[in-house]
């Protein structure tokens, strides 16, 4: 099976701090990773191909030159290679722009018989890029995947995914693809023997010139959607504290008091 | 416009069966659009040699006059209408006076029975219905070839989907369909003076903002948050209900919907839903020990939820979890029992409009985003503020 996985390299959203007097976000010094959602979309297509003990993962990343930090860590998770779109003319794409990308570099890979992205990257959170992907690539997708099984003759897959509700068995013809969420893997931790491994494992870097598509559609230009401005929200800060460890009838007291002052209850 | 490779063309008619549209014919054995084409995309997805294409161009700014109308996709599951479409029809009423257009809802279903008057008491003018066996429940292909089509044929300015796990999975599907611009989670929308569609949304992690237009696209499009507006209070009228003449056919859909397992349980509320929401964290030491804070919720009528830990120890479902690997949520108030509150977890729920803390830690994080902490043991304080509830209300 050719599985493929795009993944995403993020800041570490828990390092992320607000300059508090210029109000705008502190970069740097802040760690990249790889987005935690792709690391459950890495682990399901190792184990897919363990578990048949044969077929190819490869990782796709768009990002700066660094991002490769983030594909060497897929490699070490088990992914076979990587293709790493690189190119200034790639910068700034919205979810659109950004899933056409990765769908030319997708389309050299035909035939593939499974597509796994991670649910959302934590620094955007729009989920939109999975499913643009396979709109784009005109094959169903199967989103929030807790449990994948791959048929016999590796041609139908069968989808726990979650929903509002609880959970949805949604069965499909390969190819397709799928959005992984919490709770469908624990992701392995890479050994170090893996991790040495992984250095030999081929990146290959492609630009817009090499990638082929329609360029018009890339980067900046290529989105039909525009940030206008960037702004902080106003940070909470802390407001009324109370001791009730003494007197917690007292202090559940206050705090009731406080919410019908408040109009809240 | 579409393009049919005819070498590629097997001509095996299945673009043909799809078309929701009757546009599609054999002519000599090859596939023929006609003038009735849509460009919906229905026979492109299907076509297994991938023979068709469409190029579409974007839309002209002369051209935007032409698009009209603030439609709202009424997500339904099980007969019942979700409540962030009828939040959305209250904000998109404000927008629609706004732009002096008309307030349009999309119901997708089979047996809807009610629903449309529901909508039209709610503020719509007019409410597109398309009832179908096959859209009865909620799937990618279906849902998406019908608004696609419908987008195309009537040509709306702005679309806004809630942003449930459907509204997120149809969304992306439609604009990368029509190469439209999608805004996802949007906490505010506004008409600018240019009469665009202004959309704000945190990145980041609730950290930044950012506003954000589409301004060579249309429809606007955005998803948003549920709970973020409220639903329109006095609306009650009657909508122009119009049936809509799309016909999926069952070889368009190509996920099958095997099981469905429900896990809510009867009449509970969703933490992302519900205008008051409760949580408990690592704090509750044992998995009988919610029921402390359960009761809480349940004085309350506030939704039951949990940080990561809880939920990753299997103590509570998924759909429960608030935090960055969970839900984001904003409710009216948050009340954090024993929840330290890392970071992963104030980015899901720090936009709430008030926020309560109840921790023994002194120093726990969440007391620096909590309008009122208690640092105290929540096996005493929380059956405490119980009590106190029961007795504020017995004196009313």
């Amino acid at each position: 099976m050719k599985i493929i996985v795009p993944i995403k390299q993020v800041p570490e959203i828990a390092e992320v701090k607000i300059d508090p007097e210029t109000k705008t976000l502190v970069r740097a010094g802040i760690p990249s990773i790889l987005n935690p959602f792709d690391e459950f979309a890495v682990e399901e297509a190792v184990r897919i191909k363990e578990k048949f003990g044969e077929g190819e993962v490869i990782i796709i990343t768009m990002g700066p030159p660094q991002a490769e930090d983030a594909l060497k860590k897929c490699l070490a998770m088990g992914g076979d290679r990587a293709i790493h779109l690189s190119d200034r003319a790639f910068a700034g794409a919205d979810t659109w722009a950004t899933a056409y990308t990765i769908a030319q570099a997708i389309k050299t890979e035909e035939p593939y018989d499974l597509i796994i992205c991670g649910k959302q990257a934590i620094d955007g959170d729009t989920a939109q890029v999975g499913p643009e992907i396979a709109e784009i690539l005109g094959i169903p997708q199967i989103t929030y995947a807790l449990e994948v099984e791959v048929a016999e003759n590796k041609k139908r897959i069968k989808v726990r995914r979650e929903t509002d509700e609880g959970f949805e068995v949604v069965d499909c013809r390969l190819p397709a693809l799928l959005t992984a969420t919490k709770g469908l893997n624990e992701p392995r931790l890479p050994s170090l023997m893996a991790i040495m491994k992984a250095g030999k494992k081929e990146i290959k870097l492609v630009t817009a010139e090499t990638l082929g598509g329609d360029p018009e559609q890339f980067g900046l230009p290529g989105s039909p959607t525009q940030v206008v401005e960037v702004f902080t929200p106003e940070q909470r800060s802390a407001g009324i504290k109370i001791d009730g460890t003494e007197d917690p009838e007292g202090a559940a007291k206050q705090l009731v008091e406080w919410l019908l002052k408040k109009g809240v209850i | 416009m579409l393009k049919i490779n005819k070498d590629e063309c097997t001509g095996c008619g299945l673009c043909v069966k799809v078309c929701p549209f009757d546009a599609m014919h054999l002519v000599g054995e090859k596939a023929q659009d006609d003038e009735k084409c849509t460009l919906c995309g229905a026979c492109v997805k299907v076509c297994p040699v991938d023979a068709i294409t469409i190029e579409r161009k974007r839309v002209d700014p002369s051209k935007f006059k032409d698009f009209k109308g603030v439609w709202v996709w009424a997500e339904q599951i099980d007969g019942q209408l979700r409540n962030v479409g009828l939040e959305l029809l209250g904000k998109g009423r404000e927008l629609a006076d706004k732009l002096g257009e008309p307030l349009c809802a999309v119901l997708l279903g089979h047996n809807v029975d009610e629903m449309p008057n529901i909508l039209a008491q709610n503020g719509a003018d007019i409410v597109y219905v398309s009832d179908q066996e096959i859209l009865a429940h909620y799937t990618t292909d279906a849902y998406t070839d019908v608004i696609s089509a419908l987008i195309l044929t009537e040509k709306p300015n702005i679309v806004l989907f809630g942003a449930t796990s459907n509204g997120r999975d149809l969304g992306p599907r439609i604009a990368a369909r029509l190469q439209l611009g999608l805004t996802a989670d949007c906490t505010g929308l506004d008409i600018d003076d240019k009469r665009q569609l202004i959309q704000t949304r945190p990145a980041f992690g609730g950290n930044i903002m950012a506003s954000i237009l589409s301004p060579y696209t249309r429809p606007q499009m955005a998803t948003v948050r549920p709970n973020v507006f409220k639903p329109p209070t006095d609306a009650a009228k009657k909508a122009d209900i119009r049936e809509v003449d799309i016909k999926v056919n069952k070889a368009a859909v190509r996920t099958k919907i095997v099981d469905t397992i429900i896990e809510m349980e009867e009449g509970a509320l969703k933490v992302d839903e519900a205008e008051m929401v409760v949580t408990c964290g690592r704090g509750i030491k044992t998995p009988e020990n919610i029921e402390v804070v359960g009761e809480l919720a349940t004085e309350l009528n506030a939704a039951l939820g949990g940080s990561r830990p809880i939920v990753d120890q299997g103590w509570m479902k998924h759909h429960q979890q608030v935090g960055q690997s969970g839900r984001t949520i904003a409710p009216q108030l948050y009340i954090a029992c024993g929840v330290s509150g890392a970071i992963q977890h104030l980015v899901g729920m720090r936009t709430s409009d008030v926020i309560i803390a109840i921790n023994n830690d002194p120093d726990a994080p969440i007391f620096t985003v909590a309008d009122f902490s208690i640092v105290g043991d929540l096996f005493k304080v929380v059956p405490a503020i119980v009590k106190e509830l029961r007795r504020v209300k017995a004196q009313k």
